[in-house]
């Protein structure tokens, strides 16, 4: 029932039959409003001259896994209803007739054995890339990635390596109406743990490039996707790409003020810099897309060179991300800041039904503007 | 089932082994030369042993909290156990993972996990791994019986049957779940009935005779190799030492213990090796002289070694 949700226009579009299509189209209708100010052409990361193909963060994400499964024979998908249902958020359609049932391999509902079993699989050889159908539903396997996988290494000095990725879906999506147990940001759950590397992609160019990179790296990597992104559509070049884990990306270059974000947030901080570019307000936004190991370094230097930080994430405030960056920015840049550091988060608070007190519950364009206003006082 | 003399000899040589350097490990624990914890596997020798004697080499277990006996049973070197439980560089974990944590992966031992239960769903993935790749080796998760109330049995168990996996799942019923009884923790009498729930064969065995589990062992090995499934063993054993040594014991009574004890699995072979005539007095006390000094051997050499260095205290987080 949740892979309704939140289907892109395209997959609207292609499953026009069924009962269940007056309700996904009324979802996607529901978005409306909201949809066409994040046009793509706020983020623009391909070079000119370069081949290009447009998709959505979903299927930049499919097309990720289809690219490494074909490269590599010891890379497969464990995962509830990741079969020819596909997932929850469709995101492994089309894998389980291409690659069958051993590659793309449905699990029962076992969240902390599908963790175990990748961890075990991965000890001898494979690579192993696990769905969970929501971050919320991880605490469930919270042993296995966080006393198991992530310190196996570590404890056995050195004897072994575990190369799999988990991909979990997160964040609310605004007026998606998912409530406490589907909707929450929790990457700083994993970011807390030594021997897990944390990754959170905007775009469908990073969600590509980042996922491949994680693939193919030998250790363990939590791969964050956020819900409300999967329908975004970005540019990506047509030829292979992997990118850098451990760095942040400069998504705008600025020299005012720092903007630090991640995920769906990095849109808000980009329309946000697009409004007040517009009253001479030139903002710079450090997309964080490894939360960890976080490039210390790049929020750093923008912050030396602006004198300012405005720092945003969907997560609830106490001991979330923005805190984190906050103290990076104070350690690393405290003699070139001019202004107080200005945080912009979720409300500490499980994530409501109703509408009236969902509303505020995330960050949104005009909490990014005028937390920008307020730093740009002093 | 005619189990060659070799075997036999090498399945008292590991028995052995195991006790004296868990007698070792807790003497050194008292004078306060091991930290942290020690948690004894002796009366459980011949689970153990009989268990890993019927894997090859490549085979792999995962252990619990309390793998000293699995990691000698499957064939690791004591004087790095040592070194390793003395938080030496030249222990198998480079002092990194302590008694709680050693693993072994040259002999096939990926591990002691000391969460309780949180082998068997990294073993099961192991044997996935195996059969993905074409291999005909076997994954053995050792849980002690309160691993039996976690989730990792539940859904480890029953992944492992729906993909007919290689793994032999060995519960060894050692009565205690620290101070907890299990006949308190579960509604059953007979552990095995469990693995009718998953569809697999569930045997109960007498965990303090090696050579009857061995004979178990031989044969749910034979099976998960050739691709017919799990299988769950259940070693009916008894912990003689506190859950940790020097753990004060308030929750079993004395008399309990000097019961089991009388059932001791070492004695027990010795008297069979002697009237099976496999061996006389003679070559058994060659083999507990010589393992003695194995042992005597592996503290001096743990004693000797270094310490990790501090400047390579973040090494081995990240590949």
């Amino acid at each position: 029932m949740f892979g309704v949700w939140l289907r892109t226009e395209k997959i609207v579009s292609e499953e026009k039959q069924g009962t269940v299509m007056g309700k996904i189209e009324k979802d996607a209708t529901s978005l409306g409003n909201l949809k066409p100010t994040m046009s793509p052409e706020l983020i623009v990361q391909v070079k000119e001259g370069v081949s290009v193909k447009e998709m959505s963060y979903q299927e930049a994400i499919r097309e990720a896994l289809r690219e490494e499964m074909l490269r590599d024979e010891k890379v497969f998908l464990l995962g509830e209803d990741i079969g020819k249902h596909g997932g929850a958020f469709g995101v492994t359609r089309t894998l389980f007739d291409q690659f069958g049932p051993e590659r793309v391999r449905n699990t029962p509902i076992s969240e902390n054995t599908i963790a175990g079993t990748a961890t075990g699989a991965a000890l001898v050889g494979m690579r192993p890339v696990a769905e969970i159908m929501f971050v919320d539903f991880s605490g469930l396997a919270m042993d296995q990635i966080a006393n198991q996988a992530a310190k196996l290494r570590f404890m056995t000095g050195g004897q072994c390596r575990v190369p799999w990725v988990i991909r979990m879906p997160q964040g609310g999506g605004a007026g998606k109406s998912t409530a406490a147990q589907h909707s929450q940001s929790l990457e700083v759950w994993y970011a807390h743990i030594p021997g897990l590397k944390v990754i959170h992609p905007s775009t469908p160019y990073d969600a590509k490039g980042l996922l491949k990179a994680a693939i193919r790296d030998d250790n363990p990597v939590i791969f964050l996707e956020h819900k409300f992104l999967y329908s975004f559509r970005g540019i990506v070049p047509e030829e292979e790409y992997v990118l850098p884990i451990g760095k942040c990306d400069v998504k705008r270059a600025g020299t005012d003020v720092t903007v630090v974000a991640s995920g769906y947030m990095v849109w808000h901080a980009m329309l946000a810099s697009q409004m007040l570019a517009q009253e001479g307000v030139d903002v710079e936004v450090v997309d964080v897309r490894t939360i960890s190991p976080l490039d210390e370094e790049t929020i750093g230097n923008s912050v030396r060179r602006t004198g300012r930080a405005v720092l945003v994430a969907e997560a609830c405030r106490s001991y979330g991300p923005t805190g984190e960056w906050a103290a990076v920015a104070m350690e690393k840049a405290f003699g070139y800041l001019q202004a107080p550091i200005v945080r912009v988060t979720g409300r500490n608070s499980p994530v409501p039904f109703a509408d009236s007190i969902e509303n505020g519950v995330w960050p949104d364009t005009a909490d990014v503007e005028s937390a920008i206003r307020e730093v740009m006082k002093y | 089932m005619d189990i060659p003399r070799d075997t036999l000899l090498e399945m008292y040589r590991r028995m052995v082994r195991i006790r004296e350097f868990e007698l070792a490990a807790i003497d050194l624990f008292k004078r306060g030369q091991v930290k942290g914890a020690v948690h004894p596997y002796i009366g459980q020798e011949a689970s153990g042993v009989g268990v890993c004697m019927a894997l090859r080499g490549d085979d792999l277990i995962a252990g619990t909290h309390r793998s000293h006996g699995h990691n000698i049973a499957k064939g690791a070197d004591p004087k790095k156990m040592m070194a390793e439980i003395l938080g030496k560089e030249t222990g198998y974990c480079k002092g990194r993972g302590g008694s709680m944590h050693i693993a072994a992966f040259d002999t096939g031992s990926l591990g002691a996990l000391a969460v309780v239960g949180s082998g068997i769903p990294i073993a099961v993935g192991a044997a996935l791994g195996f059969k993905m790749q074409g291999q005909d080796r076997v994954a053995v998760p050792f849980t002690g019986d309160a691993g039996i109330n976690t989730g990792n049995w539940h859904e480890g168990l029953n992944m492992a049957s729906i993909w007919d996996l290689p793994v032999v799942f060995v519960l060894e019923n050692n009565h205690y779940g620290v101070s907890t009884n299990i006949e308190y923790s579960v509604n059953i009498k007979d552990l095995s009935i469990r693995a009718n729930s998953y569809g697999i064969p569930g045997v109960r065995v007498d965990g303090f005779d090696v050579t009857a589990v061995y004979e178990a062992a031989v044969e749910a090995v034979e099976r998960a190799r050739s691709g017919k499934g799990p299988t769950l063993l259940v070693t009916e054993s008894y912990r003689f030492e506190g859950h940790y040594a020097g753990e004060p014991e308030v929750y079993r009574d004395k008399k309990e213990v000097m019961e089991y004890r009388k059932k001791d699995p070492i004695p027990r072979f010795r008297t069979y090796l002697i009237e099976k005539k496999i061996a006389d007095t003679g070559v058994l006390e060659g083999i507990d002289s010589d393992i003695k000094q194995q042992i005597a051997d592996a503290v001096q050499f743990a004693k000797d070694s270094p310490q990790p260095d501090p400047s390579t205290a973040m090494d081995y987080i990240y590949v």
